[in-house]
């Protein structure tokens, strides 16, 4: 293994110690969980950015609709990206802060006290 | 062009830009040598000590972002044709979704200084460090190029120097004041460059938005309207049939030219998560949960500031006129310092001189230490001179390789940036996001969420990647054969799309596939259970330097 890689002060957890704490129930769980959230939340706002781009390039008498004064479809739609990536932020740092942290901080405490 | 736009642009003002300007440079060096008496070791160096908070991060992010690019370009494209403009910049924000969910956090959890360090942790290192060094190199030459180019037509337009000569000087002066910059103050200086940049940056723009919408009574909609029937009574043709309103302006309606604006969207939204000199950001806070925090911050202000380039751009239409825009030095570029002028006369238009000047002064240095630290530390440290028998070299070794580098990168890009003067600006900027999208993401996915990913597939999507964006672009009419090419009097074209991520980017992640299954490398199951542990709890990451 190249020197540069690894730091000195976590060379007392094992390899095989990684291995466990990977397949034990509390890792699975927090893993789980971050995929089942991360991965359809990615999904989401990636197919909302292309459906806009996509009416952006071809629809453009749609989005030149005029909803309220000059305000028209393509304006409160684009407006509407800012809303939803406002949004998804501050859902997912609820989330992250809820779910993520505390399972991710318990199996630290482990590792390291337990490394020490 | 009339004499009088000229004059309302350019005389008069050029010793007040100079010197607001000139202030922003003196506080800066004062705040950056204050800064920087704790510079000795490579932690401190390279990432300040990771010692700033998630919001002072943050806001250095959205510093680093926000280039000249964004600021006059969005500005002066929403100004001249309307809704096009404002796309860009929703893919602009959109993008640090993928940062936030994806990427920031994983990978402070596992890195140490560069982006080399996760994508190498459990391949193999040389091969995939200098892989991963080579496309951060490459990305941070694109943009650098963009940034310095810009910095010659800015030039023209707001001190008012017209002749090359005069131009390559100031040039000059931006690259050896960057150097400088870095040099003293590290990550540590250059940070708190951005983070003073950031905030006269988003204040300004902030200040003129509400200027601009109070000479409508407050009502977006009516200033729409002025934009529109101020674009309508244009001199041109061309320019008077456009409605600003919605989209298709300059992308146009023809099929290629849709796909390439397809194509462009693609690498913005997937560029941000990519750049080397944003994740390097990652590494200045203690930990993964403070690279959320900054991540928010920077989503947050950076939206901000394109509702407020929104506002400015159709402000900018409205008040002054696009005919007065593209008959200014520098076209539409000039839009929101002619607003600027039009609102708060020449103390105005100084600041938002010396906010642009100082806006690509703080993305260059930026840009120059992400490329110098990946040098040293990565292509340095763990490739030329690592291997058997070799001392390892220490990280003050590293320090003293990425200080020297900083010096020939910054001489590098006076050179490029004097040669590539009057290039399109957006362009370079659309090659340096492709380059990332292409190059960087798809390696960065697979690293940290397929634990089957192998040293094969790294090597191929990096530089399958990296090499189809730049091939693509090279036959593009981005560099021959149209009007607006780079040698326009030269046709070798054969690819049709300016912006070639709508191919390079599947096909790097496709041969992230193709090279992991097609070796039978499976990797350390010691080593992926390592990793995986701590990129998501955080395990043994690096931690703030005590002080």
């Amino acid at each position: 293994m190249p020197e540069t890689q690894h730091p000195p002060h976590e060379t007392a957890v094992s390899g095989e110690k990684y291995l466990a704490v990977q397949a034990s129930p509390e890792f699975q769980e927090l893993r789980n969980r971050l995929r089942r959230f991360v991965f359809p939340m990615s999904a989401l706002f990636l197919v909302w950015y292309f459906a806009y781009v996509l009416l952006g390039a071809f629809a453009h008498d749609f989005m030149a609709i005029k909803v309220w004064g000059n305000i028209n479809v393509g304006l409160l739609i684009g407006l509407g990206q800012f809303v939803s990536t406002f949004a998804i932020t501050a859902i997912y740092v609820r989330f992250a802060n809820r779910e993520l942290d505390p399972r991710a901080e318990a199996i630290r405490a482990e590792l390291e006290g337990g490394a020490a | 062009m009339t004499v009088n736009v000229l004059a309302a642009a350019t005389v008069g003002n050029p010793a007040a830009n100079i010197g607001i300007f000139a202030l922003f440079v003196a506080i800066t060096l004062y705040i950056v040598i204050r800064a920087s008496k704790k510079n000795t070791t490579a932690a401190e160096f390279f990432t300040a000590g990771r010692a700033f908070t998630g919001p002072q991060n943050g806001i250095a992010i959205s510093g680093d972002y926000l280039s000249a690019a964004s600021f006059l370009g969005i500005a002066g494209a929403i100004a001249v044709y309307g809704y096009d403009g404002f796309l860009y910049s929703i893919g602009f924000l959109v993008a640090w979704l993928v940062a936030l969910l994806l990427v920031a956090e994983l990978l402070r959890n596992a890195g140490k200084f560069t982006m080399a360090d996760v994508l190498s942790f459990r391949l193999r290192q040389r091969p995939v460090r200098l892989a991963a060094a080579t496309t951060t190199l490459a990305v941070c030459l694109f943009y650098l190029l963009a940034q310095m180019a810009g910095a010659g037509g800015l030039v023209a337009l707001l001190l008012n120097v017209k002749s090359d000569l005069g131009q390559a000087f100031v040039i000059a002066v931006v690259g050896l004041l960057m150097i400088l910059y870095v040099l003293i103050g590290g990550m540590k200086g250059t940070t708190w460059v951005q983070i003073i940049k950031a905030v006269l940056l988003i204040g300004g723009a902030a200040l003129m938005t509400v200027w601009v919408l109070a000479k409508f009574g407050l009502n977006f909609s009516e200033m729409l309207g002025g934009a529109q029937s101020a674009v309508s009574g244009s001199s041109s043709k061309a320019v008077a049939a456009r409605d600003v309103l919605a989209p298709g302006a300059q992308y146009g309606t023809s099929l290629t030219s849709q796909i390439n604006f397809i194509s462009l969207a693609l690498a913005l939204v997937l560029g941000t998560a990519g750049l080397p000199h944003v994740l390097m950001r990652f590494y200045t806070v203690p930990t993964a949960k403070e690279a959320r925090r900054s991540v928010v911050w920077a989503i947050w202000l950076i939206g901000a500031f394109y509702l407020f380039t929104l506002a400015l751009g159709y402000g900018a239409a409205a008040l002054v006129g696009p005919d007065a825009i593209l008959a200014a030095p520098g076209a539409q570029n000039s839009a929101a310092p002619l607003l600027a002028f039009k609102l708060g006369g020449v103390v105005l238009l100084g600041v938002i001189s010396a906010v642009a000047f100082a806006t690509i002064l703080a993305v260059v240095a930026g840009l120059t230490i992400t490329a110098a630290t990946s040098f040293a530390h990565d292509i340095y440290a763990s490739v030329i001179r690592s291997g058997h028998g070799k001392a390892p070299v220490t990280e003050a070794e590293q320090v003293r390789v990425s200080r020297i580098t900083v010096v020939v990168i910054g001489i590098i890009a006076i050179g490029l940036g004097i040669l590539a003067n009057g290039q399109n600006i957006a362009f370079l900027v659309a090659l340096a996001f492709a380059v990332a999208a292409a190059a960087n993401l798809p390696t960065i996915l697979y690293s940290l969420y397929w634990s089957r990913f192998n040293t094969r597939g790294a090597l191929w999507s990096m530089y399958g990647g990296l090499i189809s964006t730049i091939v693509l672009i090279i036959f593009s009419p981005a560099v021959s054969g149209a009007k607006t090419a780079m040698l326009p009097s030269v046709d070798f074209a054969w690819f049709p799309l300016a912006n070639p991520g709508i191919v390079s980017i599947p096909l790097a992640f496709i041969l992230g596939i193709v090279g992991t299954l097609t070796s039978p490398d499976r990797g350390d199951a010691e080593l992926n259970a390592e990793f995986e542990v701590r990129t998501l709890t955080g395990v043994g990451a690096e931690k703030a330097v005590g002080h």
